[in-house]
């Protein structure tokens, strides 16, 4: 609770730096965008949470990203598939990546690590082949559908400001996360298990139906993404779609609290956490015109929170073992 | 009087929840062998590792010599002729014997490694400890008996005065034993001192000159030479007489709950079990280290299940291919390590206590929080689990409030057989009562009781019945009246045929009278 409070007390200083240094920061657009593309990030985000809290790690999320925002408008443009056979379809693909990753993991006794690299090469060399490289997009066609990621809710009383649709997608999500995580058994299982798998496993949970569940939740959740985001940008360029997108959420979901050894995890952390990550993007831009340099600082950032967060932890065990002495 | 050799004033040491040393002494004297006991928890390891640099003490002092040694690292502590013999032995095993000998002060030439001379001195400790093997054998293809001398040996090579030996015998037969302590006979006629640690009395009395008692890191008593027995020994260790600190009762007689034949261990499956438990049963299962007593329990539980023969819970047979199945026919497994299978360290006490009856409480996959609560409010009256409240992390817990929280863990699942592996290992002395207590209590509630232990005193203390195991195969079965060190470890060392066992029950070692108020 203590770093989530601290996390977004680093948001809103970060926030209120910004509006002061550019008056592009606080205008309506930016604010806007800031949302739809935080809401967009959170939710997979939210995915990578759910293998984190299992001690584990996904580093295939942004080439699914690219399999199905870019297979989404391939399928219905090029192969004219129907709009509801397309959609199954990627869903599909999306579960069935992360029910293999999970059996790799917990039937062959397969690192994490190694699986999913070897996701995150494969499904990027998979779109860039059946695409042949080029790019693929909506063109004119299913604004309907887009509405999802473009569309805006306005809020009474406010002008030149209205809530991006994602957002409220973002919401639903969470909310479900939340509770799975917090209010049902089988997020107290992932959270046991991801301290203290063998302690998890004598107490008589199944660990690997567990592990092979958070694995498809944080793929799912990257195949939503992903037709998120290629329904935001509307076409999606196969050789570098969702790009370096593991490590945003990754990153975020640090920086949210979770600790890439297992056992913790806040799904409001992650949220707060890829905000963070993203008015540092934002701001960046806006107050130093020098874009390129925009990963130096988000790395800094996130390394410094890291090492004030071990820190902090062993101030208090030591402060701990001096009390147990003095009593 | 020239000062004594070693000596250490009054060290204590603190850990996160446990004071393990809380102001030791201990002196030796040249070519001396001064064994030190106690109980687990009783602050054995913290002593041997403080003397021997691994760790630093928080107060106190140590000299050699008379000249005070602050002892910060093993390095300083070699140099200053203290060397330590792990319980585990640290050996290179894919290196042979003049290498591990050598290991770090390889003799040198030219900048390289001198061969020759690097055999030729390693054959001369060999000698030393009476080792007939060429310096040149790989160390993994010795025997473990053999590969204890090897430490020996390296440790003489460092020209230690003082050897700590940390339960040398605890993976040794019955011979290696009697080699290990002609050779010590041998160091003390040189003029080395040894400091044995075991929880063997037979052993202490066979070979220590003083025997030093430590109790709930404290000094309980000190016995010289004419005043070691087992009884002495017993009484300084646990402060009383055995029949006042085991709160034993012989239980009745009734059904039989935990039935288990022609079983096979994926670890031995050569070895097929057969063996019983009633209802209210205590049974102890004593051995060696790596007789397979852990095995045993960890494929009644399905962690490693087993690979032959049949098992059944209250008549009905259950395949334990998973501890999920295992649980739901009614067994509960206390693991031998607490900290890795036991506990989740880093969950409060609440969440620990409530894991295992998540699945039974839930409502259509939703925690019963209110039940949960209950729950781990009930345990920790009932079993005085001894914490601020429960939300605290069971990490900063003492080891005896640890193994309570996984005892509470499966008592909310009304056991009918609880499998307990060392259960009081690390934990101080007044914990310790109170998990024989509670085991006590179980057992007159009607739980089916199996445990192992290598605390003989526990096993002699605790059980209604004993099975010993040595290399697979349970070698005897002892009744509470036939119980007795020298029965058992004729047992676990597998010097006792399995004919002579019936025969080990006419002649009936009587137990030691204090057993028997």
């Amino acid at each position: 609770m203590k770093k989530l409070l601290g996390i977004f007390g680093l948001l809103l200083a970060v926030c209120l730096f910004a509006t002061w240094a550019s008056e592009s920061f606080r205008s309506g657009y930016n604010i806007e965008n800031l949302i739809r593309r935080t809401a967009l990030f959170g939710v997979i985000g939210i995915g990578v949470t759910f293998v984190i809290v299992t001690g584990g790690i996904d580093l295939s999320i942004g080439s699914v990203i690219c399999l199905v925002g870019c297979g989404l408008p391939w399928l219905l443009t090029v192969q004219h598939w129907s709009l509801p056979a397309a959609l199954a379809a990627v869903i599909a693909v999306s579960v069935g990546i992360g029910l293999a990753h999970g059996l790799l993991i917990t039937r062959l006794r397969l690192q994490p690590f190694i699986v999913t690299l070897c996701g995150l090469m494969l499904y990027r060399g998979v779109t860039r082949g059946f695409t042949a490289d080029q790019t693929v997009g909506f063109a004119d066609g299913y604004k309907g559908l887009r509405v999802l990621a473009t569309g805006k809710i306005p809020v009474p009383g406010i002008q030149g400001f209205e809530i991006p649709a994602p957002w409220a997608v973002l919401v639903v999500v969470a909310l479900a996360a939340a509770v799975f995580l917090n209010r049902t058994i089988y997020g107290r299982y992932l959270l046991a298990l991801g301290n203290n798998e063998n302690a998890a496993r004598y107490s008589g949970i199944n660990t690997s139906r567990m592990i092979v569940l958070a694995y498809v939740l944080c793929s799912t959740l990257a195949g939503l993404g992903g037709v998120l985001f290629v329904l935001d940008v509307n076409s999606a360029q196969p050789v570098d779609f969702g790009n370096f997108y593991e490590l945003y959420a990754i990153a975020a979901a640090v920086l949210g609290g979770c600790s890439l050894r297992g056992g913790e995890g806040s799904i409001l952390g992650v949220i707060i956490g890829t905000a963070l990550i993203l008015v540092l993007r934002n701001v960046v831009t806006l107050v130093t015109n020098h874009s390129n340099i925009e990963f130096a600082i988000i790395g800094a950032v996130i390394l410094a929170g890291v090492i004030a967060d071990e820190l902090v932890k062993r101030y208090a065990i030591r402060r701990r073992a001096a009390r147990e002495l003095a009593q | 009087m020239s000062p004594a050799l070693l000596e250490a004033c009054t060290l204590t040491k603190s850990f996160p929840g446990v004071r393990a040393l809380k102001g030791v002494s201990l002196t030796v004297d040249r070519g001396e062998v001064v064994a030190v006991i106690g109980e687990n928890g009783a602050g054995k390891s913290t002593l041997m590792k403080i003397l021997a640099g691994v760790q630093t003490a928080d107060t106190g002092e140590i000299r050699i010599d008379g000249v005070p040694a602050p002892l910060r690292s093993v390095e300083e502590a070699l140099g200053l002729g203290i060397a330590l013999i792990h319980q585990e032995l640290n050996l290179a095993q894919n290196l042979d014997v003049a290498a591990n000998l050598f290991l770090g002060r390889e003799p040198r030439r030219w900048g390289l490694i001198d061969s020759a001379r690097l055999q030729r001195e390693a054959g001369q400790f060999l000698q030393a400890v009476g080792l007939d093997v060429a310096p040149d054998t790989r160390v993994g293809s010795l025997a473990i008996g053999q590969q204890q001398l090897v430490e020996i040996a390296k440790a003489l090579s460092t020209q230690a005065r003082v050897l700590i030996m940390d339960e040398p015998t605890s993976s040794l037969s019955a011979g290696e034993a009697e080699n290990l302590f002609r050779v010590i006979d041998d160091l003390r006629a040189r003029g080395v001192s040894i400091v044995y640690i075991s929880h063997r009395l037979g052993e202490v009395t066979r070979l220590a000159d003083r025997v030093v008692v430590l109790r709930d890191g404290e000094n309980s008593g000190e016995l010289a030479r004419h005043e070691i027995s087992h009884a002495a020994m017993v009484r300084l260790m646990v402060g009383r007489d055995l029949s006042q600190f085991y709160p034993h009762q012989p239980h009745g007689r009734s059904e039989t709950v935990l039935e288990v034949d022609g079983f096979r261990t994926p670890a031995h499956p050569t070895h097929p079990l057969t063996f019983q438990i009633r209802a209210g049963e205590m049974v102890g299962l004593a051995g060696l280290v790596g007789a397979g007593r852990t095995e045993v329990l960890l494929a009644l539980f399905g962690v490693q299940p087993a690979v032959g023969g049949t098992l059944h819970v209250g008549g009905k047979p259950l395949k334990a291919q998973k501890p999920a199945e295992a649980i739901a026919a009614g067994l509960a497994l206390v693991p031998e390590d607490r900290k890795r299978e036991g506990v989740v360290l880093g969950m409060p006490v609440r969440e620990n206590v409530s894991l295992a009856s998540l699945r039974q409480d839930q409502r259509h996959g939703f925690r019963d929080a209110a039940r949960e609560e209950a729950l781990s409010a009930e345990m920790m009256q009932s079993l005085r689990i001894k914490t601020p409240n429960d939300r605290q992390v069971v990490q900063f817990l003492s080891g005896g409030n640890q193994q309570k929280v996984v005892i509470g863990k499966w008592l909310a699942l009304k056991p009918k057989v609880l499998l307990l592996d060392e259960p009081t290992r690390g934990i101080d002395i007044g914990a310790k009562q109170e998990i024989y207590r509670l085991m006590e209590e179980l057992a007159a509630q009607g739980v089916a009781i199996l445990f192992a232990s290598s605390e003989m005193e526990e096993i002699l203390g605790m059980s209604d019945r004993v099975l010993v195991m040595h290399e697979g195969r349970i070698t005897g079965e002892l009744a509470r009246h036939q119980l007795s060190e020298e029965a058992i470890m004729h047992l676990a060392t597998g010097t006792a045929s399995t004919a002579s066992t019936a025969s080990s029950a006419h002649s009936a070692h009587p137990a030691s009278p204090d057993l028997h108020p």
